[in-house]
């Protein structure tokens, strides 16, 4: 091994972690039909040091799917459903209410029980009890906006899930870890070269990503359980572009052993690397669709860069965006329906939907240098870097370009960002 | 709205029917021990880059007056073919690989910071195997050089203008023991 590695205790890591600013998040631009909803204070859920019906409600918000209704003037709050004035909810054109309350077991930890219910039918939609330590307030809090979110919207919550990036401050580069609404930032990874293209295993226990460590692209694939790391690809020239395959046993990589940038499948352990383009051209950011049998990429083969996609198997290729002379970064939503991308319009490079079955596109952001396009597990919002200040910074967008996100980090520059799959707990 | 209401009577039709008056107290409760996945890493991985091999190199290569010590080739945006002014250079390179065969030149392709950061890399590619092939063209075997690429992740400037970009658009020659 010609790199050192260091894996320092977990304490270290925690005060690392809390020692960094954490990304701040500013919402702009609302969706359609929001659903109202009051979130109210868990009865007794001061014990707890911080509030679950705050996190729930900032879950919530950010999601740009709710209306938030101004609750803090409830007294008494009501823990039952028979104690809720259901008539002054409905005067204010509530839909929802959620309430909930925390109590102190005799082990030390706690229960949190909330319902949420419906105003006009005056009822239960549902509700859940959770035992929790206190270090798990903001986990509980995000499964209990993700049961409000899935029940009120029908999709699925996406406010347990993580969020990958990476972060450049002076010299030092970080591959960080956090909660889908920026808190709780951990590092995984730390070097003093570039580290790009993080891309989470479909299980959420592995980030592939490229370092350049060596002083030259190579493919790493990285245990978040563990904190292990395992070479993927390290062939003469270039290595980059991971992308994992549905099961996790293989990557799509982009190699230049043969010449060239070309797209090869290996193992995730390094092993059988097998050619799957072959062009004189620049091929390059392989993505699988969902259903694993096919693959997008970016190409030059035409002359300028396009969206292809190809069958693993074999066989022809198909190109996919034509409008424009750069349009690269392709992105599958996980129900195989919108691609997205980064297209270069005059000098401006911006994150593009198309419907695969309409090939109707638009234009989700408005920036200069929006790159590195992520979907939310959901399908629902977007990730993206984009610059702001002169400095690099992460935005998010919903899939229908109604409602956008700014998250920032105080004097740091963070790009690369990638979101985590749903974790199944 | 009317999705709203239509998804929650349907839920509350069907949390109705499972329902009994104790309902929330038959609510499911769950320990939360959290997965793998939502703890936080055990640790920081800290890497620190390869350091230089020894310095090897004959002064020639170090020697402002000597046409070897200019290591770098410029491009015009999105291209990656070597321009003619930069022939005599690489005929001097590969004039050097040709007479030592055990010097090994590793040549870095960079880009400029607009567009992706992984197009980038190939772009960059594509210019540090052009530069290789023109070198193996004139003799040099190919064993002696690796072309890898940097992309737009090592700026040798960093501001958001055209002079800037010109910097970056480049190609850098370097011996064994020089990175």
């Amino acid at each position: 091994m010609r790199y050192f590695l260091a894996a320092i205790g977990l304490l270290l890591a925690l005060a690392c972690g809390s020692a960094q600013a954490q990304l701040s998040i500013e919402i702009t631009g609302g969706g359609a039909n929001q659903i109202p909803i009051g979130v109210l204070r868990f009865v007794g859920e001061e014990v707890l040091g911080q509030r679950i019906s705050d996190i729930v409600e900032a879950d919530l918000q950010r999601s740009g799917r709710f209306r938030m209704l101004f609750s803090g003037n409830v007294d008494p709050l009501p823990s039952e459903v028979a104690q809720v004035n259901f008539g002054d909810w409905k005067n204010r054109n509530a839909d929802a209410l959620v309430i909930g309350s925390v109590v102190r077991l005799a082990d030390g930890r706690y229960e949190a029980r909330f319902r949420l219910l419906d105003v006009p039918k005056q009822n239960q939609i549902g509700g859940v009890a959770f035992t929790l330590t206190a270090q798990q307030v903001r986990a509980t809090a995000h499964r209990i906006a993700d049961f409000i979110y899935e029940k009120l919207t029908g999709d699925r919550g996406v406010f347990s899930t993580r969020i990958a990036y990476v972060v450049k401050q002076g010299p030092r580069y970080e591959l960080q870890i956090a909660d889908a609404d920026g808190v709780g930032a951990q590092t995984a990874l730390a070097s003093r070269e570039p580290i790009m293209s993080p891309a989470w295993s479909p299980d959420g226990t592995r980030l592939a990503y490229v370092s350049f460590e060596n002083k030259k692209p190579v493919v790493y694939a990285h245990s978040l359980v563990s904190g292990q790391r395992q070479v993927v690809a390290n062939f003469k020239g270039s290595n980059s572009a991971p992308a994992w395959s549905a099961d996790g046993r293989q990557l799509a990589v982009v190699l230049s052993k043969d010449g060239g940038s070309q797209i090869y499948l290996i193992g995730a352990d390094g092993s059988n690397p097998r050619r799957l383009t072959n062009s004189s051209s620049i091929d390059t950011e392989p993505y699988f669709a969902p259903d694993g049998q096919s693959i997008y990429f970016t190409s030059d083969r035409g002359g300028s860069p396009q969206i292809y996609r190809m069958n693993v198997g074999g066989g022809e290729v198909a190109r996919i965006s034509f409008d424009g002379s750069y349009n690269v970064s392709p992105r599958v939503s996980h129900d195989g329906k919108t691609l997205i991308y980064i297209a270069r319009d005059g000098g401006r490079f911006q994150l593009k939907a198309l419907d695969l079955a309409s090939k109707q596109t638009q234009v989700l952001t408005d920036g200069q240098h929006d790159e590195s396009p992520s979907f939310a597990p959901n399908g629902k919002m977007i990730l993206y870097a984009t610059q702001a200040g002169g400095r690099g910074s992460l935005a998010a967008v919903s899939s229908d370009g109604r409602v956008k996100q700014r998250l920032s980090v105080q004097a740091a520059d963070v790009r690369e960002p990638a979101w985590g799959p749903f974790i199944n707990n | 709205m009317k999705k709203f209401l239509a998804v929650a009577s349907m839920v509350a039709l069907m949390a109705g029917c499972a329902s009994t008056p104790t309902e929330e107290s038959k609510a499911t409760v769950e320990d939360r021990t959290p997965s793998t996945a939502v703890q936080p890493p055990p640790g920081i991985t800290t890497v620190t880059p390869t350091a230089p091999r020894a310095d090897q190199n004959a002064s020639v290569l170090k020697d402002p007056n000597n046409i070897l010590s200019k290591r770098s080739i410029y491009y015009d945006y999105d291209k990656y073919d070597v321009k003619d002014e930069y022939k005599p250079l690489l005929q001097a390179h590969a004039r050097y690989l040709s007479q030592n065969r055990n010097a090994k030149m590793l040549i870095q392709g960079n880009c400029d910071e607009r567009g992706s950061r992984e197009y980038n890399i190939a772009l960059g590619q594509k210019r540090a195997d052009g530069i290789k092939k023109m070198l193996t063209l004139m003799g040099v075997q190919e064993i002696q050089v690796e072309s890898v690429s940097l992309g737009e992740e090592k700026p040798r400037c960093t501001e958001a203008t055209e002079a800037c970009y010109s910097q970056n658009r480049r190609g850098d020659m370097l011996y064994g023991g020089e990175y």
